[in-house]
């Protein structure tokens, strides 16, 4: 029922540390295992590892920004990780050349020319989530899982199963320079990291600033009312999944350059951790919720506790039990921050 | 009156100096209330006095910050509205909380199924509905799911659902804000039953008269505190109003306006209800810049239908809207809000509020427009309009920071209103607009359109009570089974408004 309200009044103090500290939750958290890791190893705590560890977290953070804005709306986008490689196989066969039949050549598109077509695709197949969701009214889980499908068997026709290990290109076909998302730094930055927080950067002042913001809000708190204040909802829902997918495309491409390889099998299961950053990162599953700093923590929570993890020598199947206590713990302080206020009448 | 009224017995249920707070916010300061066995005991007060909180602390639903809830002379404390249910007190909301997939039989007896050996007895249930709605002569199918009933049907469950648990203290918060005045009638008649059984009432309600009828005792509260007590021979409306605001409101007169240019024109519209049958047919309007036009009606006339379809949300299956002398039925709402048509909508909970955003984000959401410069919007802007707004509809809040859901509801009905206001618009349709607000928020919001009409604002107002519509409407549409039944100017009398709307005339 409704009557969980458990505020203590004697206690307005201790009340507001608790408060702090349920709001603050992710940022404690990356805090806290950042300490622990750099007593329990030395190499956990240098800039190089630093480093290291956030270009890995690039790739989700990327993800969970798209998937941010799609659990806004109130969905959910479980076709990331298919797009994420799907794109990555899209990028790589045009980096091996299209054969073009009727005029007997085979053209080899410039690496800026890849990055377009492949973020184009991704937009395109988040667009058909949004139009199934939006238009056809088919329910975000449902719909994105048949994308997560179809996406990922395209890869697999497209490749036959194997994966495309050439992507360096090469001078005297003008296409080089695919590495240089995954390999290159700017003043000792990965440029994945700086995608990320390019990306980030721009979604947050999205959020926050711009009318489509207040739109993904409202529709996402109240579709009815939204609709009712003028909101466009579908356009506002269909622009959203294509985001997503973008910005999938954009992780699938920083990864197939950090591997120099893409294969039809990348990013398997990687939705499920994106969705886990923007919930630890406190958003609600619900809808209306939540915002790009929490989720931006999420993700470097996973990231850094798996890593560290990994350094201090702990087991992968470890890891998996770990990252799933985090989950839950993560939707359990949800529930408390939002769950149990009174009706209001 | 028939029956002679009893002289206050013993309380069977009281509140001892009960006091609640929000952080910041008192929502109560020290309340003495009294509810006496087998009387009716309305409660008065301004948007946000603290009636609501006092309920719900009454009832269990939540526990007050320090004093007493004394029941049967024991104090007693209740955990959960359980608790207290199980002690024989039972609330109907203000705000509905019914669970919109499930039947109307689902609904009453969510969380009490009659069980028998095989499960579930849902032919016991459903005989026990039919008899519920029978006695509040409601023609409901126990199987309809509720988000397929208006508003006030809604409503009438919530009380057959308060009803079927035979409590012997029954709390009424604005039980008939969406009721018209026959539905009210009979629901009048079930509370005389009930207090001639020894049921207790508690009713709350901001139409003053109304309440006024049914009453043995009424409390007047006012920021908190409780300011007047009297038995029902000591008072009238004046007394309450002076007790409720401190000043004596008049809602007035239609203002004087300059009548211009056909601003909205309806032709031929007809409107499909939820199975596809017509339920308006073939409806004509003409509405003139300056002018305000009320349209009466019963529940299921076919008010809300028409003005939703005006506003875009619901599909004419005939008809033409005509805005300023351009089509608009092809438009979106939000083309259509953009050409200056707004839409106050009947439910605040379900289509004119965003519960996770703020009081300022509720009340700018439908013009994200006026504070938008380039890509941005501009902070500044956006709070002198919230602020501006808030002034205006006078809400009752900390500021536009505040959370939707800390407001009173007649507060949220004020930034519902606010925020289509807001919009700027060349007509406005209200759809029942005074639920729930006080008389000095009524008398604003009047103010408000007749204002806007001197600036040749249409106004096209919907409600179920006549003497609102006598008060502001310089034109009276009645509108009955879909149709418009009957066209009156300003002058006409209550009776003949009500008999044209296919009402028995109530005494
Ligand atoms: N959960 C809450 N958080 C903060 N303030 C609250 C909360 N609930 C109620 N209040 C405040 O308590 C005061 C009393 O509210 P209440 O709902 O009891 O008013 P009311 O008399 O029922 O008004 P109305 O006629 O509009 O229904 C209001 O100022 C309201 O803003
Ligand atoms: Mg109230």
């Amino acid at each position: 029922m409704s009557a969980t309200t458990t505020t203590a009044p004697a206690k307005p103090r201790s009340l507001n540390i608790g408060r702090l500290l349920l709001e603050g939750r992710a940022f404690f958290a990356l805090i806290a295992i950042i300490a622990v890791f750099s007593v329990l190893s030395p190499n956990y705590f240098t800039v190089g590892n630093l480093l290291i560890m956030s270009s890995q977290v690039a790739i989700y953070g990327i993800l969970s920004v798209g998937m941010l804005l799609v659990i806004l709306n109130g969905g959910i986008d479980l076709s990331v990780g298919s797009i994420l490689a799907l794109s990555g196989v899209v990028a790589g066969a045009l980096m091996q050349g299209v054969e073009i039949d009727a005029l007997g050549v085979i053209l080899y598109p410039p690496v800026w020319a890849v990055v377009v077509l492949t973020l184009c695709v991704g937009a395109a197949v988040g667009a058909v989530n949004g139009v199934l969701v939006a238009i056809f009214k088919v329910p975000p889980f449902v719909a994105t899982l048949g994308v997560m499908y179809v996406a990922r068997g395209v890869a697999l026709l497209m490749t036959n199963g194997l994966t495309y290990n050439n992507l360096r290109g090469s001078e005297a076909l003008g296409n080089t320079g695919f590495n240089w998302l995954g390999f290159y730094r700017i003043g000792g930055v990965p440029i994945s990291v700086i995608v990320l927080a390019v990306v980030a950067l721009a979604a947050g002042l999205m959020l926050a600033r711009s009318a489509f913001g207040r739109w993904l809000y409202a529709s996402g708190g109240n579709e009815r009312a939204a609709e009712l204040s003028g909101v466009p909802v579908r356009r506002v829902k269909i622009t959203v999944y294509a985001v997503s997918g973008a910005l999938a495309a954009v992780a699938g491409l920083v990864l197939a350059s950090q591997l120099t390889s893409a294969g039809p099998t990348a990013g398997t299961t990687y939705e499920l951790t994106a969705i886990a950053a923007v919930v630890i990162g406190g958003a609600a599953l619900t809808g209306g919720r939540g915002n790009v700093r929490g989720t931006m923590l999420g993700a470097f929570v996973i990231g850094f506790l798996s890593a560290g993890l990994v350094i201090i020598g702990i087991s992968s199947y470890w890891q998996t039990v770990f990252t799933g206590a985090v989950i839950v713990l993560a939707v359990l302080m949800n529930s408390l921050q939002y769950g149990g206020g009174p009706r209001k009448g | 009156m028939t029956a002679p009224r009893k002289t206050a017995p013993e309380a069977v249920l009281a509140a001892r100096n009960v006091a609640k707070s929000y952080g910041q916010v008192h929502a109560l300061k020290g309340v003495n209330f009294d509810i006496h066995r087998g009387h009716v005991t309305t409660l008065f007060g301004e948007n946000g006095a603290g009636k609501s909180t006092l309920m719900k602390i009454l009832s269990g639903v939540i526990q007050p910050t320090s004093g007493e809830i004394v029941l049967d002379g024991q104090p007693v404390s209740f955990a959960n509205a359980n608790e207290a249910r199980d002690r024989g007190i039972s609330i109907i909301h203000q705000e509905l909380s019914l669970a919109p997939n499930l039947s109307v039989r689902d609904n009453i007896f969510m969380g009490r199924e009659i069980t028998g050996p095989t499960g579930v007895d849902f032919a016991e249930e459903e005989r026990q509905v039919r008899a519920l709605l029978t006695e509040l002569e409601e023609d409901i199918h126990p199987l309809t799911p509720v988000e397929n009933l208006r508003l006030g049907q809604q409503q009438i469950v919530e009380i057959a659902r308060a009803l079927s648990v035979d409590s012997r203290i029954l709390i009424m918060d604005e039980p008939t804000s969406a009721l018209s005045a026959s539905e009210v009638e009979v629901l009048f008649k079930v509370i005389r039953d009930l207090t001639a059984r020894g049921v207790s009432i508690v009713y709350i309600s901001h139409h003053l008269e109304e309440a006024l009828t049914i009453t043995d005792h009424a409390v007047v509260l006012r920021d908190g505190v409780m300011t007047a007590y009297a038995p029902r021979a000591e008072i009238d409306l004046e007394w309450i109003v002076r007790n409720m605001v401190g000043e004596n409101y008049d809602l007035g007169s239609p203002p004087v306006t300059e009548r211009g240019q056909v601003a909205l024109s309806i032709r031929g519209l007809s409107v499909p209800d939820a199975t596809g049958q017509d339920l308006v047919r073939g409806l004509d309007l003409d509405v003139r810049a300056g002018e305000i036009v009320c349209i009466y009606g019963l529940m299921g006339a076919g008010r809300t239908e028409v003005l939703e379809t005006v506003a875009g949300r619901l599909r004419a299956t005939a008809g033409q809207v005509v805005l300023d002398g351009h089509e608009i039925s092809h438009l979106s709402i939000a083309g259509r809000i953009a050409r200056g048509l707004a839409l106050v909508p009947e439910d605040r909970q379900r289509d004119g509020l965003v519960q996770t955003m703020s009081v300022g984000q509720n009340l700018s959401l439908a013009s994200i427009g006026r504070f938008t410069r380039g890509l941005f919007t501009s902070r500044r802007d956006e709070r002198a309009l919230v602020d501006d707004s808030i002034r205006q509809v006078t809400v009752k809040t900390s500021g536009g920071h505040a959370a939707i859901g800390s407001l009173s509801g007649g507060n949220q009905q004020k930034v519902v209103i606010g925020k289509m206001l807001a919009t700027q618009p060349r007509v406005i349709l209200l759809d029942e607009p005074s639920r729930g607000i006080d008389i000095g928020a009524k008398a604003e919001v009047f103010r408000l359109l007749a204002t806007g009409a001197k600036s040749g604002l249409a106004v096209v107002y919907s409600t179920s009570e006549v003497s609102e519509c006598l008060s502001i409407a310089h034109r009276i549409i009645v509108m009955h089974k879909g149709r418009i039944s009957a066209e009156f100017d300003s002058s006409v009398s209550k009776e003949q408004i009500m008999a044209a709307s296919g009402e028995s005339v109530a005494a």
